[in-house]
């Protein structure tokens, strides 16, 4: 199954389960407070989660490694590398 | 008790590592990578061969890579030149048919990728006998370096969409630099079609899909030392594109 597949699937599932509560599909007499936890849950989850995505990339950009040492040691060593090279005949 | 030469040690254990360095106008920056993989493998004493795959530079890559031959022989710096730019997938096609190496690097010519993490890729393999390893910028101690808020922001933007698409079991999906199994580096590029930053993940995808394992080792990114770097509208455009594309068909 792709990706894409999957994801329709459980978009389906998800949102059969809570037509079925909200708009009481089966006649289950639910309980009256059920319907309205259930009738804004996908905008709510929606919501939940455009959250968790802003503060987890947010996160992961503040804690982005800058590698200083590395750029540093790169360029003493192309230093080395170019006096090496030119010692054992390359011509640039 | 075997004899030491200098700082060279072979191990002579039967391994070969081939490196793939496709290249496009890289005159600079070849000889510099060239001698970074010559120094760390040779202290390591791990078997090794460089392949490099230039498309046709204009600037006069091919006649460095032929200096560079002179100078570490002809069983160390192996040449296979294409006549013009074709893709990254050919490229490794390319490379790959007279590689004589059981495992084989992937990773850019352009000094942002170091040859110092080469032991490191080894040893990780060896430990969990994975069938490819991946540099990850986003865990460890990988990171970045002269990257500025807006890149690093797009990276890892890109990134968590596609951690959320396809739940791809690995950290760093753009990353090209990368250890594989010979064998299964051959069978994961004749499957993929895509180009640019989406070959890279769709290599990683399929792989998931064939039930291939993956290990990690945090790796630095320095930006070029030489050249432009190219991360415009178009680019970010094609990536999503790509995505969707494998979302929708993987």
């Amino acid at each position: 199954m792709t990706k894409l597949l999957e994801w329709v699937f459980g978009v389906s599932v998800i949102g059969a389960a809570w037509a079925l509560v909200t708009f009481d599909l089966l006649n289950l007499r639910l309980p009256e407070a059920y319907k309205e936890v259930a009738w804004p849950m996908p905008v709510y989850l929606l919501v939940v989660f455009g959250c968790y995505s802003l503060a987890t990339v947010g996160y992961r950009v503040a804690t982005f490694n800058d590698c200083e040492e590395a750029s540093k040691e790169l360029q003493d060593q192309i230093k080395e590398a170019k006096e090496d090279l030119r010692i054992k005949g390359l011509k640039m | 008790m075997a004899s030491r030469k200098g700082s060279q040690q072979s191990r002579g254990d039967g391994d070969k590592y081939s490196v793939l360095l496709p290249t496009y106008n890289e005159r600079e920056n070849l000889p510099l990578i060239v001698w970074l993989l010559v120094k760390y493998f040779g202290e390591s004493g791990y078997e090794y061969e460089i392949i490099v795959i230039d498309d046709g530079s204009p600037d006069g890559t091919l006649e460095v890579a032929e200096q560079l031959q002179k100078i570490y022989g002809e069983d160390k710096i192996l040449l296979r030149p294409r006549a013009k730019k074709l893709g990254l997938g050919t490229a490794y096609i390319h490379g790959i048919k007279h590689a004589r190496g059981n495992y084989v690097f992937i990773m850019d010519a352009d000094l942002s990728h170091h040859p110092k993490f080469i032991p490191e890729f080894i040893k990780k393999q060896r430990e969990g006998g994975y069938d490819l390893v991946s540099g990850t910028r986003y865990r460890g101690n990988g990171g970045v370096y002269g990257w500025d808020l807006r890149r690093k922001l797009i990276s890892r933007g890109a990134n968590y969409v596609t951690q959320v698409l396809l739940r791809p079991g690995a950290s760093d999906l753009t990353g090209s630099f990368r250890l594989y199994k010979k064998v299964v580096l051959e069978s994961l590029v004749e499957r993929c079609v895509s180009k640019g930053y989406v070959f890279q993940m769709e290599m990683i995808v399929r792989a998931r899909q064939l039930n291939y394992t993956i290990g990690e080792v945090p790796i630095s990114f320095v930006d070029r030392v030489y050249g432009e770097s190219k991360l415009g509208g178009n680019e970010i455009v094609s990536f999503l594109k790509g995505l969707l594309t494998l979302f929708a068909t993987t």
